[in-house]
């Protein structure tokens, strides 16, 4: 994306901050919320979350990792088993990257 | 000079204080966010300004982190939105349950109200006032918590975009924001049924990942909410 296009695309990404936010107080009268709707709103941003979060991990470049010398993936199974039994985010992070540099920039995986 | 006065008032004011130290107590792992989401737009290959304009403008961190691979990889501005809109669907949801505290205010109020709380105001908010009715003080509690959430946010987010740059690309610090979303996911797996949403999105999202336009986030998205349903429908029936 260009310069000028990514700001665009901020603008764009701020008014979608607004929106979702205040979605069901934007109007002045009540909306009805319908079931179907309140599931799939439930569902929604994990998929969403997942379906960016599984291709970072499991692919270069565009092709399926072939090779287990790849430091994305410990760093991916050792972040899972440390939120598991502590369930802190930030722990997530430093456990997964302490996994993974050593791996990276040590055997250049 | 009234304002000044305004602002003291305020400040000194108990339900404020309360929202203050009640979103002083997580600050520690939201800093940690913010750091990560600052250093993650700087090496996905955001200018400093961009990193800046981003921070500022659109204040949401899982739209954040979850925007830059799509940024970076030239996805048309649709599918960056529409995707944006899904991470932020948690929002939509609380956003409701605000309608009921903030539907008394201006509109131009209900929406600064709403473009402020992030995850954190509505977890404390919602804690100190179960019941949904508008009540005095919920307004400066309100106040309190952004007062504190806002600047530590923004804050760690710049020590992060003006820090990127000490570290070198080969290191793949970015992977911590992929970390991140990781993390924030595990956070959504409430119910067993979400985990076969969360492999349907996962396993769709890479075996579409040819597509153009990014169009497999959106894919993942639609089969995993078919799943969903299909699992939900399914229990019910045998409940």
């Amino acid at each position: 994306m260009s310069e000028a296009m990514t700001w665009v695309a901020l603008f764009g990404l701020a008014a979608i901050s607004v929106l979702t936010r205040s979605f069901f107080m934007i109007s002045e009268q009540p909306l009805p919320i319908p079931d179907w709707l309140r599931e799939l709103l439930k569902v929604a941003p994990l998929a969403a979350l997942v379906a960016v979060v599984a291709p970072e991990i499991f692919m270069t470049q565009g092709h399926v990792i072939t090779t287990w010398q790849d430091a994305r993936w410990p760093a991916a199974v050792a972040a899972t088993g440390y939120y598991f039994w502590r369930k802190g985010i930030l722990g997530t992070i430093l456990v997964g990257m302490a996994v993974m540099l050593p791996l990276k920039l040590g055997l250049g995986w | 000079m009234q304002l000044i006065q305004k602002v003291r008032a305020l400040v000194g004011d108990p339900d404020f204080q309360q929202g203050a130290r009640d979103m002083a107590s997580p600050s520690l792992g939201l800093a940690a966010w913010g750091l990560v989401t600052g250093v993650t737009m700087v090496k996905s290959g955001l200018s400093l300004p961009l990193a800046c304009g981003m921070s500022l403008l659109v204040f949401a961190g899982s739209a954040q982190l979850t925007a830059l691979p799509l940024i970076a990889s030239g996805a048309p501005l649709w599918v960056l939105l529409a995707t944006a809109f899904c991470v932020n669907l948690r929002f939509v949801i609380f956003s409701a349950q605000w309608r009921s505290y903030w539907a008394h205010l201006p509109r131009w109020r209900r929406l600064l109200n709403g473009y402020l709380s992030a995850d954190l105001n509505f977890v404390y908010f919602v804690k100190r006032y179960p019941d949904p009715v508008p009540k005095p003080g919920q307004q400066r509690y309100f106040w309190g918590g952004v007062a504190i959430n806002w600047p530590t946010w923004q804050v760690c987010a710049f020590a992060g975009i003006f820090l990127a740059d000490r570290i070198p690309t080969q290191w793949g610090i970015g992977f911590a924001g992929v970390l991140a979303l990781l993390g924030l996911s595990y956070a959504l797996l409430s119910e067993r049924l979400l985990w076969w949403v969360a492999v349907t999105a996962g396993a769709v999202s890479i075996a579409t990942y040819s597509l153009p336009l990014k169009l497999n986030i959106l894919c993942a998205i639609i089969a995993a909410g078919a799943v969903g349903w299909w699992l939900d429908a399914r229990k019910v029936r045998h409940e």
